[in-house]
């Protein structure tokens, strides 16, 4: 049997009821209900930067809460990132003509000997959401990659992830490396993945532990704002 | 008789209340431990198994094994805690040495079935995923099912994309347990190796245990 009757006609809805329903897809993982809300706002005028805080990272912060509240689990999640992925890359190449402001730079990737990205891809896209210029190395990485892409990019911050308790002390190795050279305090080192903790965080020398991306989101946020500040107070 | 699996997965098993030595393990060791504590006679140990399914949480397995610890240790000599890291991070570890307990060395079960030094050696084996008889044959709780693969094949390739391999590490010789282990892996879109590992270092730890008495 056909639900057709039921179904909602998306560019019927005024803005704040598209906006909701677009929170409902995008909880629900709706990739083509996403980008086809997203290209009715901006039919509507609806600036890029705009539809991406109040739509995208709108509907992936109520996610990310349930996420965190045992709500929703990992499959979820990520049926929602791909929502959000399809939205984005609508919206990527409009954001930048149209000057959206950047909050700061992020330089992310997975340490050397993992190859688990999930948690590194969700941080990435969130910061990407929250207005941050984020270049992701990928997975398996050495600590001169590292290097190579903090002389090249300048980010503000540093994000390194694990999922393995085998592999969660290359980090250590990552900061240690900074620290010789001197140029530690020159990034903030944010630090995430499943077997990590706050101690640990606090243990290798990295400025925070972030649970989830959400929390790193708004740890780069707080960052961010502290290094105005000390600039602004020279 | 021992225990079903799904029973080991959701609930874990009650010890007996015998013994002087109490075991605490995960569930996924449970026909393992039973087995050489069988073949060894060893009857002066216990087993209180937490339920398997913690491997899925491991956030929380640090805490379930402290109330374990908390609640059985009047009634035995000594407790030996028969659970790697698991990913705690170093949480259990911290944890087994403030309660005063013993605790199995390595990374995780994959690890001490093949011996710790060998599973290290296997450098180039950072993108291989594990299976041990265990989780073959709970391959449809522990990872279909929880990666909601059941319910959104589509999610395959985000999951395991950077995988190129599953290694079914065997504690028994069984064709059926391989057979099924090839088709876990086909199902997940990797290569099969198969790899016998036997007890590996459960048994070794077991039998420096089991001498302490």
């Amino acid at each position: 049997m056909s639900d057709q009757d039921d179904d909602i006609i998306l560019a019927d809805l005024d803005d704040d009821e598209l906006v909701q329903q677009m929170f409902d897809d995008l909880y629900d993982g709706l990739k083509e209900e996403i980008e086809e809300s997203v290209h009715i706002l901006l039919e509507r005028g609806w600036a890029p930067y705009r539809i991406l805080t109040e739509a995208l990272v709108g509907g992936m912060t109520i996610v990310g809460k349930d996420f965190r509240d045992g709500i929703l689990f990992v499959p979820e999640v990520l049926l929602a990132a791909n929502a959000m992925k399809g939205g984005m890359a609508i919206l990527k190449p409009l954001l930048a003509e149209t000057g959206a402001p950047r909050v700061g730079k992020m330089v992310i990737g997975t340490v050397k000997g993992d190859i688990h990205d999930i948690g590194k891809n969700l941080v990435g896209m969130m910061m990407e959401g929250a207005g941050f210029e984020v270049v992701d190395l990928g997975i398996n990485n050495a600590v001169e990659k590292y290097l190579e892409a903090l002389e090249a990019e300048q980010p503000d911050i540093l994000g390194m992830s694990a999922l393995l308790t085998t592999t969660m002390p290359y980090m250590k190795v990552v900061i240690d490396t900074l620290v010789e050279q001197g140029k530690r305090d020159e990034y903030i080192v944010l630090v995430g993945g499943a077997p990590l903790n706050e101690e640990f965080g606090k243990a290798i020398g990295a400025d925070a532990y972030c649970r989830d991306a959400a929390v790193a989101v708004e740890t780069a946020k707080d960052f961010m704002a502290r290094k105005h500040n000390r600039l602004a107070a020279g | 008789m021992d225990p079903s699996d799904d029973h080991l997965t959701t609930q874990g098993l009650e010890a007996e209340g015998r013994g002087r030595l109490l075991l605490i393990a995960c569930g996924a060791l449970a026909h393992e431990i039973l087995a050489l504590k069988r073949l060894n006679g060893w009857d002066h140990m216990d087993l209180q198994c937490l339920p398997a399914k913690l491997h899925l949480y491991p956030d929380q397995i640090t805490d379930e094994v402290e109330k374990s610890v908390l609640a059985h240790r009047h009634d035995y000599d000594r407790i030996f805690v028969v659970y790697a890291d698991c990913g705690t991070g170093g949480l259990l570890q911290a944890k087994c040495a403030e309660l005063g307990v013993d605790m199995v060395a390595g990374p995780h079960c994959y690890a001490f079935y093949e011996g710790l030094d060998s599973f290290a050696a296997h450098e180039d084996e950072i993108s291989a995923f594990y299976l041990t008889d265990f989780l073959v044959r709970q391959f449809d709780a522990f990872v279909w099912k929880p990666m909601g693969l059941d319910r959104h094949p589509q999610l395959r390739d985000m999951i395991f994309g950077n995988y190129t391999k599953l290694v079914y590490q065997a504690q028994t010789d069984d064709p059926a347990l391989r057979a099924k282990a090839e088709d876990c892996a086909a199902r997940l879109g990797l290569a099969y190796e198969y790899r016998f590992t036997g007890y590996g270092d459960l048994k070794v730890s077991l039998e420096i245990q089991a001498a302490r008495h």
